[in-house]
């Protein structure tokens, strides 16, 4: 059953299922995904943020009243490519999309996925203004600190001392200003409803972000107003590191600033 | 070593990013060294002592793997 | 076409006709921002749509509203939003992509003169793409344009503009808003609702288009813009080009004019021939697809074709390519604005009109 290795270290075949009785529990890519291979950077985070919220939408059972309203940036990949209804929308634009699909369709789920350079630079005063009319869709933001499909340089996110196309020293607040933590602004709006923070840099947050995106859909469901789950991903490619380094990058830096956690709930 | 659960791993889906080494709470997955798949990524190998955990597939941005618990725990030598 | 009731006829600012139109049209959602002269339009429908189950949302921006707009067409909801050209200018990216996205949308100018006629035919907004494009004279045809707006976006699943005015949204007329059947609608097959998640083929809408590359991933731009434009040119021949076109088979001057102005035009033309005077008068009502060939016979036997507009010179381009040189087009529009901008007098005056129709025809 078990093989050695040149350097020694036995392992164990992992080409077929197990032949001894055992339960399959996790089974390469969602259903909701149709094709699982994407262009996205080895280590990016977003198709695991993506793989949370429709693994959610299938837990609800909501699959069949559920649009999702995809903004523009590297995620743009899933929108042809999920089994749920997706309207496409510009950047910046998907909380004034979801907010005419919700309305025109008061039983539907809606909910949007955004970049950080998407919702916190070109679209900031879109998921404001959802937030303060309570809004009843859910906004997920993918936050990097980078605008990634375009190469990589600062957004409003981006946090001090960190290295971008434009801000090769690092973000400097005299030069560049700083970074803007959305979800703490959020919290701040009457209006939202629920509002928090989770990262997918460990499977530990990748579990506790997981309950965030069902809570913050449970709120849609229950008609409570806004919701808002912004997850910190990790881009080695925008990060100018190693894929393996990404995951303790993304706490030390985001993290440090752009702290996890439920902010209102 | 009680083996608890498996992986059944997609080798040419992988890109090689090494989250799941990190990931694996009982750290029995480690990559290639020499080999690699056709898109000239190393990938992941099992050791002896998976729990079925799933936290290699719940970290995989490629959706990798398979993860499979066995009703009784084995022996793996 | 055939009326299908017989309302009576009531005194009714423009603005409030257009609304009710939009309604027995079929609009169930209308976003929008105040800017004058759009505002009334607005409050007519905010106050009017929710009694008929509508949803009429006060839009913190026009791209805010157009936004909404989008959303609401997507699910098949007759939709509609608009402003003035300075917020339609806002709004450009946005009508571009829907109309990429191929959905159906009434966008309402209510221009402040009539310098927005480039942004309304040509499109304010990226890459390739046409809007039909409609011009009512007055209350009463506006009332009828409107709804057959909400016909033809819908038949052909592409964005149509009226262009309107500050008269037209503020005058006060005697109208019937009588609902025009346009005959079934065509059923949809592409409208979002939720209901096609986890059938291996839930729907999509994207200005990206849903072709995929051969790699089953990431979108195939080429066909889907080669879609559209084919889709583009399908419409442009579906649809008929509209005009009113007097007194041209024996005229020795044709005059052009579109919206509001043109009724004045008009009025300065039928003096100018009880008069004595041979001339004759068009007036385009679709915009686009422009009146080319109604303009090119028109005018086939005139001497001169005189353009009147209230701007720098923009339908006079059309024209041009519509008389394509068999006689000189001289322009004898201009801006007309009140001190806030707006295009009202001195030049919508019959009697300023017929003296620069008058240079013409002793020219």
């Amino acid at each position: 059953m078990t093989k050695s290795r040149p350097d020694g270290l036995t392992i164990i075949p992992t080409d077929q299922p197990p032949t001894c009785a055992s339960r399959l529990v996790d089974d390469f890519t969602p259903d909701l995904i149709d094709v699982g291979e994407h262009h996205l950077c080895p280590g990016c985070g977003e198709p695991i943020a993506i793989r949370s919220m429709v693994e959610a939408v299938s837990e609800l059972e909501l699959v069949q009243l559920t649009i999702a309203v995809f903004g523009i940036g590297c995620y743009t990949a899933f929108s042809n490519n999920l089994d749920v209804e997706v309207l496409q929308a510009l950047h910046g634009r998907a909380p004034s999309l979801a907010t005419g699909v919700k309305r025109a369709k008061p039983n539907t789920i809606v909910f949007t996925v955004q970049g950080d350079g998407d919702m916190v630079n070109e679209g900031l005063q879109e998921v404001i203004h959802a937030a303060a009319r309570g809004e009843n869709i859910t906004c997920f933001m993918v936050n990097n600190g980078v605008f990634g499909e375009t190469g990589g340089h600062m957004t409003a996110t981006t946090v001090i001392g960190q290295r971008t196309k434009n801000t090769l020293d690092g973000r400097d607040a005299e030069q560049h200003g700083h970074p803007i933590r959305l979800a703490n602004l959020l919290a701040e709006v009457d209006g939202a409803a629920y509002v928090a923070r989770g990262a997918v840099n460990n499977a530990g947050n990748v579990a506790r972000t997981k309950r965030m995106i069902l809570d913050a859909f449970e709120t849609q469901r229950a008609g409570r107003g806004f919701s808002f789950v912004e997850i910190l991903t990790m881009c080695p490619t925008g990060w100018f590191i190693e894929t393996q380094e990404a995951p303790a990058y993304l706490a030390d830096n985001l993290g440090a600033v752009h702290q996890v956690g439920v902010l209102k709930s | 070593m009680l083996t608890r659960g498996t992986v059944v791993i997609d080798v040419e889906a992988c890109k090689g990013c090494d989250l799941c080494i990190d990931a694996c709470p009982p750290r029995v997955l480690v990559m290639t060294t020499d080999e690699h798949n056709t898109r000239g990524y190393r990938y992941p190998e099992l050791l002896p002592g998976c729990t079925g955990c799933r936290a290699c597939a719940q970290i995989c941005p490629d959706f990798c793997f398979q993860v499979y618990k066995y009703d009784t725990p084995i022996e793996v030598a | 076409m055939s009326t299908t009731t017989a309302p009576p006829a009531r005194l009714l600012e423009g603005s409030e006709a257009i609304a009710e139109a939009m309604i027995a049209a079929g609009c169930r959602f209308f976003a929008g921002y105040p800017m004058t002269p759009f505002t009334e339009v607005l409050e007519a429908m905010a106050a009017k749509l929710p009694d008929v189950g509508g949803v009429c949302m006060n839009a913190e921006s026009e791209l805010e509203a157009v936004g909404m707009a989008w959303g609401a067409a997507a699910t098949g909801t007759l939709a509609a939003t608009g402003s003035t050209g300075q917020g339609l200018s806002l709004m450009q990216e946005s009508l571009a992509e829907i109309t990429l996205a191929r959905l159906p949308l009434v966008v309402l100018n209510m221009a402040r003169a009539q310098g927005d006629y480039f942004q309304a035919t040509r499109g304010g907004g990226h890459g390739d793409y046409r809007h039909v494009v409609l011009a009512p004279i007055d209350v009463p045809e506006a009332v009828h344009l409107v709804q057959l707006a909400f016909h033809l976006t819908w038949r052909w699943r592409n964005p149509v503009l009226v262009f309107g005015d500050y008269y037209l949204a503020h005058t006060t007329q005697s109208v019937a808003v009588d609902a025009v059947d346009f005959g079934e609608r065509v059923p949809a097959d592409w409208t979002l609702d939720g209901s096609t998640g986890g059938s291996g083929r839930a729907r999509l809408i994207s200005p990206l288009g849903d072709a995929k590359r051969a790699d089953r991933v990431g979108y195939n731009l080429a066909e889907h813009y080669r879609t559209c434009a084919a889709h583009t040119d399908e419409m442009v021949a579906g649809i008929e080009p509209m005009a009113e076109v007097r007194d041209t088979d024996d005229a020795d001057v044709v005059v052009i004019a579109f919206g509001t102005p043109a009724r004045y035009v008009r009025a300065a033309v039928k003096q100018l021939r009880a008069d004595g005077a041979k001339v004759g008068y068009v007036r385009p009502i679709t915009l686009f697809p422009f009146p080319t060939d109604a303009v090119a016979r028109a005018t086939a036997n005139a001497r001169r074709v005189a353009v009147y507009e209230n701007n720098q010179g923009q339908m006079v381009d059309d024209v041009r390519l519509a008389v394509l040189g068999r006689a000189p087009v001289q322009f004898i529009g201009g801006l007309s604005l009140d001190s806030a901008g707006f295009g009202i007098a001195p030049d919508l005056d019959v009697a300023v009109l017929r003296a620069r129709i008058e240079e013409v025809l002793g020219a």
